[in-house]
């Protein structure tokens, strides 16, 4: 297999408000490799947006990253570690956007409604390659139609309020692409949007994933799109990679009770009429009363007492792609259907 | 499945309890505690509202008493320790020295002459609280006859004291203040919750009242009615009329703070389960809408009133609000308020210290208090 | 568009009608018969006046009719710039008021400017180096020009200026150029004296829009499009400038409309207080003299004045704001 693109190490991004210590993500790490896609996925409150925003480094105040690597090779070959980058450098600025590109999650609020859709993607382009005016424009409209936006040249001068919610979220990822980065972030691109344009954007991405060789991350809660878009699975729980291994692994050996769970509640079409939905039992723990042990132990319905609630589990490989981090994989455990 | 599994977490925080616990008040109260400006503020407030009280009390030397042989004497310097290092706070008596070429008498403070402060000394006749008749005030000379008088902060033109005077002024000021803010505060609640309660055309029209009524410039709205106040009116009606027409273009403010709650809350979903459990419009009015938005609206009065005091204050201090006999801030200001007169009598401008104090403490702690309410609001 | 235009003009005229009913409430006000007045004025100071003259002048006024009949015989006038005479001066009103509109018009104005020019940077600063010893200064100072009643601002500062340089601050122009007609010594001169005032004034309202634009920013700067701008590798500054502070502009740009009546209002006082040729000493000399077309005159303009100025204050929003443009309202 090619050398990873970008290579994150135990990552751990704190907030220190003044009520306490916030662990948002603590000691997580994956690989991506170019033109595959990595689904980082978990409930709301796992951290998985903040591992994004720590990869470029936009997490918000109090927010920091504390600890880990995160090395990224860069076009011209040059690995830097994206942890130890002072981030309101310019070497740092030039990866946002340039080799990163990261597409949020709301495209009603993301966008600024005082400028045209036109004037922030040839920003974003200008910012990163040095072209005129009449170029950038011309790209720009490119970019748009390449994102699939119609009527691009006279699109180019709408505001964001302008578009439905599809379009806007199409300007966003064409907004990510402008500098031509190598890695793509895409923090919930659907979840705010209908079922029929979640289809359409995430045909798009892979579309373009395909022609440019995008490594991608996908960040989702949908189990049904990482089935659908996921090369390799993250599965994040309070800040920690809980399970990660290939999407085909994932789904049909998956060793964490947690993810067990997930796979669970999701509803099947098979199902027989009128039984109870499954759900995970319990909540996601205040921030400042995070357990003790496996972060996952309270909710977890083998947990073994003694062990589960006194030490972080380690991670264990159980194959080439496979890590768990948990107690119980390495006993004969019977999955429970 | 194993019998030790919990559903909930155990590690809900018995803070966390309290918290789900409290009422709204509560709440307010605890989030206000921990801005410790605001408190210090409120601290403050509760300060100046017992001068208020005990205006009286405080004052050493009878407010009216006039005597022009006594005009511009600066301020009495206070020496705390004796010359042998005890505590024994005195000041020098002022002694007249006729000049012999003008005639007139000047007072100079003695040094020979030390009159010592006695604490609860005997002065001149008041009703403490408006009932008990007494002579006690806080502070006198001994061997005191009433001729001596004790200048604090020196005395005005026709040789008033000044201390005494200003602490009447603020029991004056700010009751105005109080009593102005109460009359915008029913205006604009009524006309604030009608506006955000039925909404539609009544909604429409009160609002461009009010916008109309904010466009237009105060001062000489204020000036016009307040000039046309005839000169015969007492004291007490010139006091009332002054008041009135304050609070007219105050409660624009506070009936838009009514108002925006009123819509906010009209949305809420445990309004619409009140409806829905058949309980009258005004009991859903009083007995769930306005404790929601009662420390909304105490934070906008706090906000009000410095408005008013600066309000009454401007009017007095250019002749046309409240008028000696009366004694308010803004009247002693007049005394102020030309260069010859703080040349002469610097120690006047004084008077100004309480204002802006008074006016600060109720900005903080309005803003605290808004804060309280209101985190994200 | 259109309609946003319309409708804030529509709103703009009933606002001036409303002040015209006040300003000829306030010169209906004080006791007793216009003309009674006058005649007792004129005869103070030597003149007669015939009992046909009296009667002549009634009708004029029409004082022996109703008041709605009165006001709008006085508001036909007006309109056609016949404001009444002046009885303390014995002359038109315009004349008598001459240049001292004008005069509050550039106070007022330079005060506007001058508050936008401090508040406007301050409160970017502020909002985005939160809790920094800058921060709490500027706020510090914003609070003492809230509490501060402008007037009291403009003694103390008078005062000092005697103590500490001998000076005599007032007035808006130099001694020589007082009575001058206008030219352009006589505007540098004006130029020369204004910061004084102007700056008076303007320390109140500097220190409310302040606070308007840190909050203001405070909530632009957690939006979402603030981190899209951020991931696009855009340096701090342009992040910040380029797009929360362009949205938190719109509320700030809307106080304008409360900003002029407040500074308008300041003047009259602080006008007194330094001696400033503008229209605030008239006023107050014609109310306490009972002078009262005068004082309704000026009641009158100042009102329109602010008017005219939320107006255009309104269109410079509708300008700025690409949603109230398309027809949506922001």
């Amino acid at each position: 297999m090619a050398e990873p693109i970008l290579s994150v190490r135990d990552l751990k991004t704190y907030f220190r408000p003044d009520e306490g210590i916030v662990r948002a993500v603590d000691g997580a790490s994956f690989d991506l490799y170019p033109g595959r896609t990595l689904g980082i996925v978990g409930e709301s409150g796992c951290g998985k947006s903040v591992t994004a925003r720590s990869i470029l480094r936009i997490v918000d105040r109090p927010g920091k990253v504390e600890g880990g690597t995160m090395l990224l090779r860069r076009g011209d070959g040059r690995v830097v570690d994206l942890a130890s980058i002072d981030e309101a450098s310019s070497e740092m600025r030039d990866i946002r956007g340039g080799e990163i590109g990261y597409v949020f999650q709301e495209p009603m609020s993301s966008l600024s409604v005082f400028y045209t859709i036109g004037n922030q993607v040839i920003e974003a382009i200008r910012r990163h390659r040095k072209v005129s005016t009449k170029e950038a424009r011309d790209r720009a409209i490119e970019l748009l139609q390449l994102v699939g936006i119609p009527r691009a040249e006279q699109r180019i001068d709408s505001y964001s309020f302008e578009l439905s919610g599809g379009l806007r979220q199409r300007v966003m990822i064409a907004l990510a692409l402008a500098a031509e980065p190598r890695i793509l972030i895409a923090d919930e691109p659907t979840t705010a949007l209908d079922v029929t344009t979640q289809a359409q954007i995430l045909e798009l991405i892979r579309k373009i994933q395909v022609e440019r060789d995008l490594a991608v991350v996908l960040i989702t809660h949908d189990m049904g799109v990482i089935a659908e878009m996921a090369d390799t699975v993250s599965v994040m729980y309070l800040g920690k990679v809980v399970e990660s291994g290939s999407v085909d692994t994932i789904f049909h050996a998956p060793r964490h009770p947690y993810t067990q769970a997930l796979l669970r509640s999701i509803p099947s079409v098979l199902a027989e009429p009128r039984s109870r939905l499954a759900t995970i039992v319990g909540s996601i723990p205040h921030p400042y009363a995070r357990p003790p042990g496996c972060p996952f132990h309270p909710r977890c319905q083998d947990a073994i007492p003694g062990t589960c609630d006194k030490n972080p589990p380690p991670a264990t490989a159980l194959d080439a792609e496979h890590e768990v981090r948990c107690f119980l994989c390495c006993e004969p455990a019977e999955i429970s259907a | 499945m194993s019998s030790l599994v919990r559903p909930e977490t155990p590690f809900v925080s018995a803070a966390e309890d309290r918290i789900a616990a409290a009422t709204q008040l509560q709440l307010t109260w605890w989030r206000f505690r921990k801005h410790r400006l605001a408190v210090v503020s409120g601290i403050v407030v509760i300060l100046f509202y017992l001068i208020v009280i005990f205006a009286d009390f405080l004052a050493v030397t009878p407010p009216h008493a006039t005597d022009a042989a006594r005009s511009y004497i600066p301020p009495q310097a206070v020496h705390w320790f004796d010359q042998d290092g005890s505590f024994k706070p005195h000041v020098y008596a002022l002694k007249g020295r006729r000049d012999l070429r003008t005639f007139k008498l000047h007072y100079a403070p003695d040094p020979t002459d030390r009159r010592y402060l006695v604490w609860f000394a005997e002065g001149y006749r008041y009703r403490l609280f408006g009932i008990f008749e007494t002579k006690t005030h806080i502070v006198g000379l001994d061997r005191g006859v009433p001729e001596d008088a004790l200048f604090l902060l020196g005395t005005d033109q026709l040789g008033r004291d000044v201390w005494s005077r200003l602490m009447l002024a603020t029991r004056t000021s700010l009751t105005i203040g109080l009593v102005g803010v109460s009359l915008s505060l029913f205006l604009g609640i009524f006309l604030g919750g009608i506006s955000g309660l039925y909404g539609g055309a009544i909604d429409t029209v009160i609002q461009r009242v009010i916008e109309i009524l904010r466009s237009i410039p105060t001062i000489p709205l204020w000036m016009g009615l307040a000039a046309a106040l005839p000169n015969s009116w007492s004291v007490t009606q010139v006091y009332i009329a002054i008041t009135v027409i304050i609070s007219l273009i105050g409660w624009t403010e506070l009936a838009r703070v009514v108002r925006g709650r009123f819509l906010a809350l009209r949305e809420e979903d445990f309004i619409t389960a009140a409806e829905l459990a058949g309980a009258s419009r005004l009991r859903i009015i009083f007995r769930h809408m306005v404790p929601s938005f009662l420390s909304h609206i105490i934070a906008a009065v706090s906000l009000a009133l410095p408005a008013m005091i600066i309000s009454e204050t401007t009017l007095s201090f250019l002749g046309l609000g409240l008028r000696p006999p009366a004694i308010s801030w803004g009247v002693l200001l007049q005394d102020a308020q030309n260069l010859q007169a703080i040349a002469m009598a610097p120690w006047l401008l004084l008077v100004a210290v309480p204002v802006v104090i008074v006016i600060l403490a109720f900005n903080f702690l309005g803003d605290g208090l808004r804060d309280a309410a209101d985190p994200y609001g | 568009m259109l309609t946003y235009i319309l409708q804030r003009l529509g709103l703009a005229l009933v606002t001036i009608w409303a002040i015209s009913v006040i300003s000829f409430v306030i010169i209906q006000l004080p006791p007793g018969d216009f003309v009674d007045a006058y005649i007792a004025n004129l005869s103070a100071s030597g003149s007669v006046v015939s009992q046909q003259q009296a009667q002549s002048l009634r009708q004029l006024y029409g004082l022996d009719q109703p008041v709605w009949v009165q006001y709008w015989k006085w508001i036909s006038r007006v309109v056609q710039g016949d404001f009444g005479p002046s009885m303390e001066w014995g002359r038109p009103v315009t004349e008598v008021i001459g240049d001292r509109l004008w005069l509050t018009v550039v106070v007022s104005i330079s005060a506007i400017l001058l508050t936008w020019g401090i508040a406007l940077p301050i409160g970017i600063y502020s909002a985005v180096r939160q809790y920094s010893v800058a921060d709490y200064a500027f706020t510090l100072v914003g609070f003492i020009g809230l509490a501060v009643p402008n007037f009291l601002l403009a003694l103390v500062i008078m005062y000092f200026g005697f103590v500490l340089f001998d000076l005599n601050i007032g007035g808006l122009f130099s001694a020589e150029y007082q009575l001058a007609p206008w030219s352009w010594g006589k505007a540098l001169d004006l130029m020369r004296h204004l910061p004084l005032p102007a700056m008076i004034l303007a320390l109140a309202g500097t220190a409310q829009l302040i606070r308007i634009m840190r909050a203001n920013l405070l909530d632009e700067l957690r939006r979402p499009y603030v981190a899209t701008a951020r991931a696009r590798g855009l340096p701090e500054w342009r992040v910040i400038v380029k797009y929360p502070v362009r949205a938190a502009l719109n509320p700030f740009a809307s106080t304008i409309g409360y900003l002029l009546p407040f500074v308008v209002s300041g003047s009259i006082v602080v006008s007194l207080v330094l001696s400033l040729p503008t229209v605030g000493p008239l006023l107050l000399r014609a109310l306490i003299a009972q002078d009262m077309f005068l004082a309704g005159t000026i009641v009158l303009l100042l009102g329109v004045l602010t008017v005219v100025g939320t107006f255009i204050s309104d269109l410079i929003l509708m300008w700025i704001d690409p949603r109230i443009r398309a027809g949506i309202h922001g």
